[in-house]
C-alpha cells in the first residue's frame, strides 16, 4: 500500500511540477535537453578496480557492450570486436573462456544478462536474436531469427505490427520470478514482448511515441521481485514502469536518458540507471551527462556517481550495468572499449533512508 | 491409374487435414549429437545418415562474409558440414572453406554413401565421396553479390518463410526461363536432391526457379519440368524431394500445400494435399516404404509443426510432434532422415539443433 502511494506520487510530480529547480545559465538548448532534470543530487563516492579484466595475449576487447555476473561472481563480457564475442572471467577477473565462438547469432552485440539459474542470455542487435546459453556455454533456446542472408535484401519488418516471434534490433532481456521473459525491442520496433519460460509468445505492448505507455528506443529492461518491468525509454529520456501484464504504471523522468538500467536482488531492491554520455563523442553533451543514478524502485533518487572521461573511474558511454551486488557495480563502456568494476561507498544514512 | 485409385485420390484431395490421425508416440534422445567445445550448431538445415549410421549435418553457422573487390563484392562462407558417428560422437568437418558452402539447405547420402550437399546461397549441388572430397559439382555459384539475384527479382519480406516469395519470376540464374530445360541450366536457390535406382539425379529448384531438373548419374542434364503456379505439375517453392523404389518422384510443393507425385520422366501422377505445407519429406527404404512429411511451423510462428507418416499412396498412418522450443517439440523442421523408418533425425532451423527421434508406432 505504501509502495502504491509512492508510485502515484511520483507520477503526479513527473506530470505536474519539476522536482528540482535547476540552473540553466550558460547551457545550450541541446545541453538542457540532454541534462537530467534532477540536479544537486547527493554524490556517491566510489573507486574503480584497476586491471579489472585480464585478457590473454592476442585477445582484445572492442566496444564494451554488455556485462553481467553469475551467482559465483563470474563475469561475462559481450563485446563488438572484429567479430562479436562473449568472454567469461572468474570473480578475480582472470580469463576463463570464450563462449559461442563463431556463433550464427553473433553479429552485433547489444546486451548480456545472467538469469537466476546462471543461464547466460545474449541479445544481438545485428542478428535480431536472443540466445540462451546454459551455464556450460551451449545454446539451449533461441528467440527471434537471423534474417536469411541469401535473400540479399535486408529484412524490413513493419513496426506498426511487430511479429510475435521476430525482433527488429532488440536491445535487452529480463525475467520475472516465474521465468517469464521480457524483451525490449528495440531500435526498429518500439515495444516490450513477453514470453513464457519455454519461449511461447504471451503479449506485446508499446508503439512509437512519447505518450505514457509509448516508447521511443526502449534500450534496456529490468524486472523487480514482484514482476514489475522497468524499461529504459532512452529517446524519451524516461524510465517507464509496467506491471507484470505490461500495463503501464509510472514514469520516472528525472534521471536523463536511461541507456542502461538494472535492479539489485535482495529484500531492499534498488534501481540503477545511467544517463550515459553520447557515443558520438559530442563534448558539449558530455559536459552535462555521463552519471549513473541510484534510486528506490519508486523512482526516489538516492544518489549519483560518475562522469564521462577516459581515465579509470570515468565513463566512456556506459552501455550496460550489472548490479547483482548493490555496492559492486560492473559497467560496460562503448567508446572507451572497457569494462569496469566500481566499488560504491554510499553514506549509511542515505542507503537506509527508506 | 485405375478408376478406384482415381476415386481414392479425389477423396484424399477433398478431405481437410486429418486431425483425427492417430498420434504416434515417440522419444527424443537427449544430447543426440555431441559438439566439440568450440564448435556450435547454427540453423540445422540438413541432416542425413549413411549406411553405417553416421550422421551428417549441414548447418548455417558463422555467417557469410563479404569481400570487397575492386568493382564487385564477393561472398564466402556461412555454412559447415559435420559428421558424427552413430552414437553422436563428433568425427570431423567436411569441406572446410569449400567454395560452394554459403547458405545450407539440405544434405543427403546416396546408396553408395556419397554425401550430397544442396546450398541455397551458392545455388550449387555438391557431391562428396565418402572420404569427403568433392567428386562433382552441379550448377555454378554466382560470381558476385550483384549476380546472386539475377532473374530473381527483389524478395518480398526476405527471411519471412512462406511470405518470402523470394526470387519470384526467377530465370534459371539469368540463363533462360525456368524449366526451359537448357542443357547446363543453372539452379536458382535449389532446395534438395534425390536419386532413382539407376542413379539418375533429381534436383528440386527451388526458391528462385519452380521446377525439377533431372540429370543422369554422370551429371549430364536430361530434362527439366515445372513452372511457377498452382496447377498440377506447377510449383510454388518446391522445398524437398524424394524417390521411391519404383523411381517415382515426390515433390514437397510447400506454397501449394501439397506433395506432388511424378513418374520417372516427370509426368504428373497424383497429389497428396491433406498434410499441411510440406517443408521436408523422406521415403524409408526396404520392402514396405513409408512417406514422412513435416508440416513445419513457419519461422515466424509456433503454429503447426507436426510430422505425418503415410503410405506411399498418401494414406495417413499417424502423426506426431508440434512446434515449440522444448525437447520433442520442433522449430521449423527443414529436413528429415528416415533411413530407419522408426528412428528419424530431424534438422531444425529455428531451434538450431538436430533431434534423434525414436517412434513407437
Amino acid at each position: 500500500m505504501m509502495r502504491c502511494r509512492g508510485v502515484s506520487l511520483v507520477v503526479a510530480l513527473a506530470i505536474g511540477a519539476p522536482v528540482f529547480f535547476a540552473q540553466t545559465e550558460g547551457l545550450t538548448p541541446a545541453q538542457i535537453n540532454a541534462r537530467a532534470k534532477a540536479q544537486n543530487v547527493p554524490q556517491i563516492s566510489y573507486e574503480s578496480a584497476p586491471n579489472f579484466l585480464k585478457l590473454p595475449p592476442n585477445v582484445y576487447l572492442g566496444e564494451g557492450i554488455g556485462i553481467a555476473s553469475n551467482s559465483k561472481g563470474h563475469i561475462f563480457a559481450y563485446t563488438r570486436s572484429q567479430a562479436t564475442r562473449l568472454f567469461e572471467f572468474d570473480q578475480k577477473g582472470n580469463y576463463v573462456r570464450e563462449i559461442g565462438e563463431g556463433l550464427y547469432g553473433f553479429v552485433f552485440a547489444h546486451a548480456v544478462r545472467v538469469d537466476p539459474q546462471d543461464n547466460i542470455w545474449a541479445v544481438d542487435e545485428g542478428s535480431n536474436m536472443i540466445i540462451k546459453f546454459n551455464p556450460e556455454g551451449r545454446v539451449v533456446m533461441l528467440l527471434g531469427r537471423r534474417p536469411e542472408a541469401v535473400e540479399g535484401v535486408p529484412f524490413t519488418p513493419n513496426p506498426a505490427a511487430p511479429e510475435p516471434y521476430l525482433f527488429n534490433r532488440p536491445t535487452d532481456v529480463a525475467w520475472d520470478a516465474a521465468g517469464d521473459i521480457f524483451i525490449s525491442d528495440g531500435y526498429g520496433n518500439s515495444r516490450v514482448a513477453k514470453y513464457d519460460k519455454n519461449g511461447r509468445f504471451l503479449k506485446t505492448v508499446g508503439t512509437r511515441g512519447n505518450q505514457p505507455g509509448q516508447l521511443n528506443l526502449p534500450h534496456t529492461i529490468a524486472a523487480d521481485a514482484k514482476g514489475n518491468v522497468y524499461v529504459g525509454d532512452r529517446s524519451n529520456s524516461r524510465i517507464e514502469v509496467f506491471d507484470n501484464d505490461l500495463n503501464f504504471k509510472a514514469i520516472y523522468d528525472q534521471v536523463g536518458a536511461p541507456w542502461a538500467v538494472c535492479i539489485t536482488p535482495g529484500p531492499h531492491q534498488y534501481l540503477y540507471s545511467s544517463n550515459s554520455n553520447p557515443d558520438t563523442n559530442n563534448s558539449q553533451i558530455m559536459a552535462v551527462t555521463g552519471e549513473i543514478y541510484k534510486m528506490e524502485l519508486d523512482g526516489t533518487i538516492v544518489g549519483e556517481f560518475g562522469k564521462p572521461g577516459k581515465q579509470l573511474g570515468e565513463f566512456g558511454t556506459v552501455h550496460e550495468i550489472d548490479c547483482r551486488n548493490e555496492n559492486e557495480i560492473l559497467v560496460a563502456e562503448i567508446t572507451r572499449w572497457r569494462f569496469q568494476k566500481l566499488m560504491l561507498h554510499p553514506e549509511p544514512q542515505r542507503s537506509n533512508a527508506k | 491409374m485405375t478408376i478406384s485409385q482415381r476415386f481414392l485420390t479425389a477423396l484424399v484431395l477433398a478431405s481437410p487435414v486429418f486431425s483425427q490421425a492417430p498420434e504416434i508416440a515417440y522419444d527424443s534422445a537427449p544430447n543426440a549429437l555431441k559438439m566439440p567445445e568450440h564448435i556450435h550448431m547454427g540453423e540445422a538445415a540438413g541432416v542425413a545418415t549413411d549406411s553405417k549410421g553416421n550422421v551428417f549435418v549441414y548447418t548455417r553457422t558463422g555467417g557469410t562474409h563479404e569481400s570487397v573487390g575492386g568493382s564487385r563484392t564477393f561472398t564466402f562462407g556461412g555454412s559447415r558440414l559435420f559428421e558424427f558417428d552413430r552414437t553422436g560422437k563428433f568425427l570431423r568437418e567436411i569441406g572446410q572453406g569449400v567454395y560452394g558452402f554459403e547458405f545450407a539447405q539440405s544434405v543427403k547420402v546416396d546408396p553408395k554413401d556419397n554425401i550430397w550437399v544442396v546450398d541455397r546461397g551458392s545455388s550449387m549441388v555438391l557431391k562428396f565421396d565418402p572420404e569427403g572430397r568433392v567428386l562433382m559439382p552441379l550448377g555454378r555459384k554466382p560470381e558476385s553479390v550483384a549476380d546472386a539475384g539475377r532473374g530473381g527479382g527483389p524478395p518480398a519480406g526476405g527471411g519471412r518463410g512462406a511470405a518470402a516469395g523470394a526470387g519470384r519470376g526467377g530465370g534459371g540464374g539469368g540463363r533462360g526461363a525456368p524449366g526451359a530445360g537448357i542443357p547446363g541450366d543453372n539452379f536458382n536457390r535449389p532446395t534438395d536432391v534425390t536419386w532413382d535406382a539407376a542413379g539418375n539425379i533429381f534436383v528440386s529448384d527451388g526458391y528462385g526457379n519452380a521446377r525439377i531438373a533431372k540429370f543422369d548419374g554422370e551429371g549430364k542434364f536430361i530434362k527439366s519440368w515445372g513452372s511457377r503456379g498452382s496447377e498440377p505439375g506447377q510449383f510454388d517453392m518446391p522445398l524437398s524431394i524424394a524417390a521411391d523404389a519404383g523411381g517415382n518422384i515426390y515433390v514437397a510443393d510447400r506454397g501449394n500445400k501439397r506433395i506432388q507425385v511424378f513418374d520417372n520422366d516427370g509426368t504428373f501422377k497424383t497429389q497428396i494435399a491433406n498434410v499441411g505445407a510440406p517443408w521436408a519429406i523422406c521415403i524409408s527404404p526396404g520392402a514396405h516404404q513409408y512417406l514422412y512429411s513435416s508440416n513445419s511451423n513457419d519461422t515466424t510462428t509456433l503454429d503447426n509443426g507436426e510430422i505425418y507418416k503415410m503410405e506411399l499412396d498418401g494414406k495417413i498412418l499417424g502423426k506426431f510432434g508440434m512446434a515449440g522450443k522444448l525437447m520433442k517439440e520442433f522449430g521449423t523442421v527443414n529436413e528429415i532422415d528416415c533411413r530407419n523408418a522408426n528412428q528419424l533425425y530431424v534438422g531444425e532451423t529455428t531451434n538450431w539443433r538436430v533431434q534423434k527421434l525414436t517412434l513407437h508406432p
